[in-house]
């Protein structure tokens, strides 16, 4: 059968993908147009701004860095080992994805409050979390750590396992293994998994608020100092999350940038 | 071909299927009441009691902090009354064309310092909020019983013993700043904060045996006025006006009084103010 342009699939193909693309575009280009139209930025307050954004990118580094190192490891025995209650921990390490920020924020709070669960050991190490940057990482890593775990337990159970045993067969074991083979491989997908939960810890609102507390300068991250704003300027308001938005975006096209490098190098 | 029949067959019955799904309920006459979260026991009690003296009603309530209700509104949200803890907010409503006729006030309430039943920064007057290292958490700017905090702390900066300093030192303590006042004292009844400024009805039973309530004297505390108006479009101005006269009533006083809030009848029984410490 020969495929017709306008075949009725197609027409339908089409419609589907331009209300799809125009659902996600239209609020970011209103907010866009709406920002810069209002003048948004003659509407913001004298501080916060600069001290938001650089809040926001100094956590949000610290904790993919820390999302990286603990993740890996622990997605690489998610997806190789076999173990009892392997499953349950599987789910286990999901769960914030589902779990409601602010109910999340409240855990934290129970567990590692200065009242909560491992306070008391805490402070004996002289540390208090709640209403420190530290918190703001901590709620950032609790929150999008599983973003990333789950992308990085796809991509390496989707290393072929003849190409490591090959791999081996050559004189590659352990460590070297991992580095110069099986991760190598797995790039594009971890490099997606890690830019996804960026993304997720620039955005984090409600664990946030509830485990960091609202502070200029020590846990007011941008997101927090969007929703300050919002209630005495919204054009402001508005201009600062384009600010964001314009963050992500460029994050986005780098990371975008490196995974087709990556995939190019390696497959 | 068939595939794709099937595929256009699910594709239209999900159309249709949403399409026809009901959008609001059937019946009743709904309230929707824009309250400060402070209201937030007080009406939840009123709801069953004016629902059963107003039958077909069904009272619906979004609490948060004033301001936030005040910018929704603003902004266009749907609803029927706005019950707001300052007169700011409720001009903020006003000036956004969102109100019908005049505010009337139905509630007053005034400030009270919390601190957690531990006390693990040794608190027992205004000044020890001063000392290195306590934390103190009050509400965001904007949100009303923040404006109120302001308030307190510029009358004490021109109180003999506290001045400026004090009001210096204090921002200094501060380690947040909350989206509500039930924010504030969630995080002093849970004791991660030091000490919180809150309202004398946000002391609710829930939270009792977490805190302990300091007063705080009548000459550098404001009396908060909770004003409540009729949107503009309400679908149901009368049933509206009738819930703000229940909150008038000898009843609905009876019961923000039970709540810790204060009486705005006249003859109502008064509590007693404390001496400055």
């Amino acid at each position: 059968m020969r495929r017709s342009v306008s075949s009725p699939a197609s027409i339908l193909l089409v419609t589907v993908c331009f209300l799809a693309v125009a659902f996600y575009a239209l609020p970011q280009i209103v907010a866009v147009v709406r920002g810069v139209a209002t003048r948004g930025w003659e509407g913001l307050p004298v501080n916060g701004l600069a001290e938001g954004i650089a809040l926001s990118l100094y956590t949000t580094a610290l904790s993919t860095a820390i999302i990286f190192l603990s993740g890996t490891p622990l997605a690489f025995v998610l997806a190789r080992r076999r173990f009892p209650l392997r499953r349950v921990l599987q789910v286990i390490v999901e769960l914030p994805v589902v779990i409601p920020p602010t109910v999340a924020g409240l855990a934290l709070l129970l567990t590692y409050g200065r009242q909560g669960l491992l306070g008391p050991a805490l402070m004996v190490f002289g540390v208090q979390l709640p209403f420190t940057t530290a918190a703001v990482v901590v709620a950032q890593v609790f929150i999008a750590g599983p973003f990333y775990i789950r992308a990085a337990q796809v991509g390496f159970a989707s290393v072929p396992l003849e190409i490591e045993e090959a791999a081996r067969v050559d004189g590659a074991a352990g460590f070297a293994l991992m580095w110069r083979v099986t991760l190598p491989l797995c790039a594009p997908a971890l490099l997606a998994g890690l830019t996804l939960s960026w993304a997720r810890a620039l955005g984090e609102f409600g664990a946030t608020i509830l485990f960091a507390g609202n502070r200029i300068g020590y846990t007011q991250t941008l997101t927090l100092f969007i929703y300050n704003v919002w209630e005495s300027r919204i054009d402001g308001a508005i201009w600062a999350s384009v600010i964001l938005l314009a963050l992500a975006f460029v994050a986005l096209l780098i990371s975008g940038a490196f995974a087709r490098r990556a995939e190019a190098i390696y497959r | 071909m068939s595939f794709r029949k099937l595929s256009l067959l699910l594709l239209s019955a999900a159309l249709l299927f949403t399409f026809n799904a009901p959008t609001h309920a059937q019946g009743n006459k709904t309230l929707v009441v824009f309250a400060a979260s402070s209201l937030t026991d007080a009406f939840n009690e009123i709801k069953p009691l004016f629902e059963k003296a107003n039958p077909g009603t069904e009272v619906q309530f979004s609490y948060g902090a004033s301001s936030t209700l005040a910018t929704q509104l603003a902004q266009g949200a749907p609803a029927d009354i706005f019950a707001s803890a300052n007169a700011r907010q409720m001009s903020v409503a006003q000036d956004a064309k969102r109100i019908a006729g005049t505010p009337r006030t139905f509630a007053k309430n005034r400030l009270v310092l919390i601190i957690p039943v531990t006390n693990p920064a040794q608190i027992g007057t205004l000044k020890d909020l001063t000392k290195t290292g306590v934390k103190i958490v009050i509400a965001a700017p904007k949100v009303p019983v923040r404006d109120y905090t302001d308030t307190m702390l510029d009358k004490l900066a021109k109180t003999a013993g506290y001045g400026d300093e004090y009001k210096a030192a204090f921002l200094k303590n501060v380690v947040s700043e909350e989206a509500n006042v039930r924010q504030v004292s969630a995080k002093v009844a849970l004791g991660e904060a030091d000490a919180g400024f809150v309202y004398r009805s946000d002391v609710t039973p829930d939270i009792n045996d977490k805190v302990i309530a300091l007063p705080i004297p009548d000459a550098v505390n404001t009396l908060a006025t909770y004003p409540a108006a009729v949107t503009n479009d309400s679908a149901n101005p009368e049933l509206a006006r009738r819930f703000i006269d229940y909150l008038l009533s000898e009843d609905g006083q009876k019961l923000l009084l039970k709540w810790n809030f204060e009486s705005v009848i006249e003859d109502a029984p008064a509590t007693p103010t404390p001496e400055i410490f």
